[in-house]
């Protein structure tokens, strides 16, 4: 039988929080000087640590991410989002929230965009209603991008098309961490439909920075062999990378960005891709299953799989907290200019 | 009309195979003597001193989209043409993309009154392939070349229904007009904002496939080979395309060729700035790509260089890559751009550089233009290699604003465009002002 999957020592532990026992205290100084968090591409391996180490400490100062600091009071922080989302902002909302800072929502549905405005304008008038932290999802890449240029205030990508979602690497990589203790030296292969996820990409640049070793798994109409010169394994069939993997993220089939069918059906994806009873007796027995969800079962995961020991599906969940709260901490402390 | 006088400059006309320092001298119009005598000299006429300078016939352009009549926000004509001789061109070849299309000899003759009113650079009108540049039905050719109509495209749009293409070729073969296609495939192109590879994949943006274009080239050539129809193929952008001109070519194959300034500078590389001014058409590509078209520039195998001005407003280009339409402003910068890529690295010299931008062209679009051969209309430009200038979108003459060079260095600048033997644009001013 699989192990369970052991928690790090360092989880969740009221020693390291001091603030949770009600002293005035900060995270610790980390090495950060930007005012955006628009992708992991262009972060160092000492950055990314640097918002990995400050997650931690925000998790472990609340209680698991329960109780509230005040940090950020104060401040106000706007979820601009043009696309659907629940999860990633009620999780950056909780995050501000938890920090003392003000949240105000704003959705594409019956707003200006509607009517015309292009979501610069949006973006600006939102700006002039003083806020500190502009938090942005849209389906087209670059977005926040071109946000970070338009606007004085600080800009948080929370997806931008199929090019990255910065928050949801790193929460996956705390997830690892916090399990493991490292991320160097592991193996983790990204499984599904890499074309269009930003998930991978977040994924594969932080854990490559931090000497993970990165496999893209899936159809061949969906990982492209081109990742290979970016020095990312490439693999088409799961079983015969499975044993060698520590980490499986698997990744939802996003047919809403498909212009053309990639595959067959369903049906044949998940009897090539789904994780299940039977691939789980193929792995090590300390695999860890993460996804970014929304989840269909049956699909790229099945139940057993998703509710067994080995996922820490809803861990990556508490932890999209730690690390946004973290991102709004730091990106208010720096002072550095994007290019 | 004045008498005009042009010495000291380095004349350079491949269709007579002048390539030489001399004066010319501009009279009723054309083109009078070439080195006249004292004597042959009228006492009034206006001399300007090309020293150091390139004295060569006016550039001419296989498709300049003015977007008038119905999409004046882009651009208009008048705009337009005052773009083109800023830029050197003294002929252009009207795009058939305006709203409506040039598909019926009243739009033709709209383009051409409204072009002579402007009375800058010559327009020619290129007219639609089909109807309602739909794709579908065929177009009145023969109507329209009545009409005055030198060409026929449904360019921006590539023609996909292939017995279109291959009815329309045979049909243009009483009318000895070409026809002009921007290849591509469509449903390999869906979405897609930028080259396909590796810069695609990282950035997460939809990819233009560089096969769309080879695809379509494979089979345009294929047709024009079997209909012996008049085909020009461009904007080309890509290796496979290339590859595949070199070999109909070298079996005599009667198929011409362009390329755009853009693609010979800027790489895909340009797009990790998310910037909507590098969404262009053909978009940029990769390095490789980029080499093997300058070579195909220097060998032949593209005849010829086209603008590829494809003016959108500020409002509509000031969006995120998905929504901005592709286009640029790209008459004041086409042909220092090749000055600075092509001729001054030494892979192409003066007459090669005339020869594409401006002999060639005129050739393809049978327009009389694209030599000073005597007698000729006097359309010239006298051109300074040296001059080193930063683009500045504030300082165009047409509508649109946006380019991909803005803020890059470039060589070589247009000081005269003579349009019929008048000045028209004379250091950075026009002929209203000058």
């Amino acid at each position: 039988m699989n192990q369970p999957a052991q928690p790090a020592p360092d989880a969740s532990t009221a020693a390291a929080s001091p603030a949770a026992r009600g002293g005035a205290v900060t995270p610790p100084p980390v090495d950060w000087n930007r005012r955006h968090l628009l992708d992991l591409e262009r972060l160092s391996a000492a950055e990314i640590t640097a918002l990995l180490d400050t997650a931690q400490w925000m998790k472990d100062a609340t209680g698991g991410c329960r109780n509230k600091l005040s940090l950020l009071s104060g401040m106000t922080c706007a979820n601009l989002f043009f696309e659907n989302s629940t999860r990633t902002r009620n999780s950056f909302s909780l995050a501000a929230r938890r920090l003392g800072a003000d949240t105000v929502e704003f959705s594409s549905g019956g707003s200006s965009v509607a009517k015309g405005e292009t979501f610069v304008d949006t973006a600006k008038t939102i700006e002039a209603m003083g806020v500190d932290w502009v938090v942005t999802r849209h389906s087209t890449p670059g977005t926040p991008h071109l946000l970070a240029r338009e606007l004085r205030c600080r800009v948080l990508n929370a997806g931008d098309g199929a090019h990255e979602h910065p928050t949801q690497g790193l929460l996956d990589m705390l997830t690892i961490r916090q399990h493991r203790g490292r991320i160097e030296g592991l193996t983790v292969a990204l499984v599904g439909d890499i074309a269009h996820s930003r998930t991978a990409r977040s994924n594969l640049w932080g854990l490559r920075k931090l000497g993970a070793h990165v496999i893209v798994c899936g159809p061949a109409t969906l990982v492209s062999p081109r990742w290979e010169e970016l020095g990312i394994e490439v693999a088409h069939d799961l079983d015969a990378i499975l044993d060698r993997c520590d980490v499986l993220n698997l990744l939802r089939i996003q047919f809403e960005r498909q212009s053309t069918p990639s595959f067959p059906s369903i049906h044949e994806y998940a009897l090539r891709y789904a994780m299940n009873g039977r691939r789980m007796r193929r792995s090590k027995p300390d695999i860890l299953i993460m996804a970014p969800g929304p989840i269909n079962r049956g699909v790229e995961i099945t139940p057993e799989v998703a509710d067994g020991p080995q996922s820490v599906i809803l861990d990556q969940v508490t932890n999209g907290i730690a690390v946004r709260m973290a991102a709004l901490w730091l990106l208010a402390q720096g002072t550095g200019e994007e290019t | 009309m004045e008498a005009v006088l042009i010495e000291g400059g380095r004349i350079v006309d491949p269709a007579s195979g002048v390539d030489r320092s001399g004066r010319i001298l501009l009279e009723a119009g054309v083109v009078r003597a070439l080195d006249p005598s004292d004597g042959a000299i009228p006492p009034e006429c206006r001399r300007i001193d090309a020293s150091g300078c390139i004295v060569a016939p006016g550039l001419v352009d296989l498709a300049t989209e003015l977007r008038e009549p119905g999409r004046e926000e882009d651009e208009q004509i008048a705009s337009g043409v005052a773009a083109a001789v800023a830029g050197g061109y003294t002929s252009i070849l009207c795009a058939s993309n305006t709203d409506p299309p040039i598909d019926s000899p009243g739009t033709v003759e709209l383009v051409r009154q409204k072009a002579a009113v402007a009375d800058l650079a010559r327009v020619h009108v290129i007219a639609c392939v089909s109807k309602g540049r739909q794709g579908e039905v065929m177009a009145e050719l023969g109507l329209l070349s009545e009409a005055g109509a030198v060409a026929f495209s449904d360019s921006p749009r590539p023609l996909p229904n292939n017995a279109l293409l291959r009815r329309a070729l045979e049909y243009c073969r009483m009318f000895d007009r070409p026809i002009l296609d921007r290849p591509g495939v469509p449903e390999l192109s869906i979405g897609g904002v930028m080259h396909e590879g590796q810069v695609s994949l990282v950035l997460g943006l939809s990819g233009l496939p560089t096969e769309a274009e080879d695809l379509a080239v494979a089979r345009d050539v294929r047709l024009a080979e079997a209909t012996g129809g008049r085909l020009h193929v461009g904007p080309v952008s890509t290796m496979g395309a290339i590859d595949m001109l070199r070999r109909v070519k070298s079996r005599g194959v009667r198929v011409t060729a362009s390329a755009c300034p853009h693609n010979l500078t800027l790489s895909d590389q340009a797009l990790r700035s998310f910037d909507a001014r590098f969404k262009v058409h053909p978009p940029l590509r990769s390095e490789r790509h980029i080499e093997t078209l300058r070579e195909a520039i220097a060998d032949g195998t593209i005849d010829a260089v086209q603008s590829g001005h494809m003016p959108r407003a500020d409002e509509k280009k000031m969006n995120d890559l998905d929504l901005s339409p592709f286009g640029q402003s790209s008459l004041e910068t086409s042909l220092a751009v090749v000055i600075t890529e092509m001729l001054r690295p030494g892979i192409i010299d003066w007459p090669t550089l005339i020869r594409r931008m401006s002999t060639t062209p005129a050739e393809i679009a049978g327009i009389d233009a694209g030599t000073l051969r005597i007698g000729a209309p006097a359309d010239l430009i006298v051109i300074d290699p040296e001059a080193e200038w930063t683009v500045d979108e504030a300082s165009f003459h047409s509508h649109c604003r946006s380019s991909p060079l803005v803020g890059h260095t470039l060589h070589g600048r247009v000081t005269h465009a003579i349009v019929g033997g008048r000045v028209r644009y004379e250091s950075g001013v026009l002929s209203a002002e000058c």
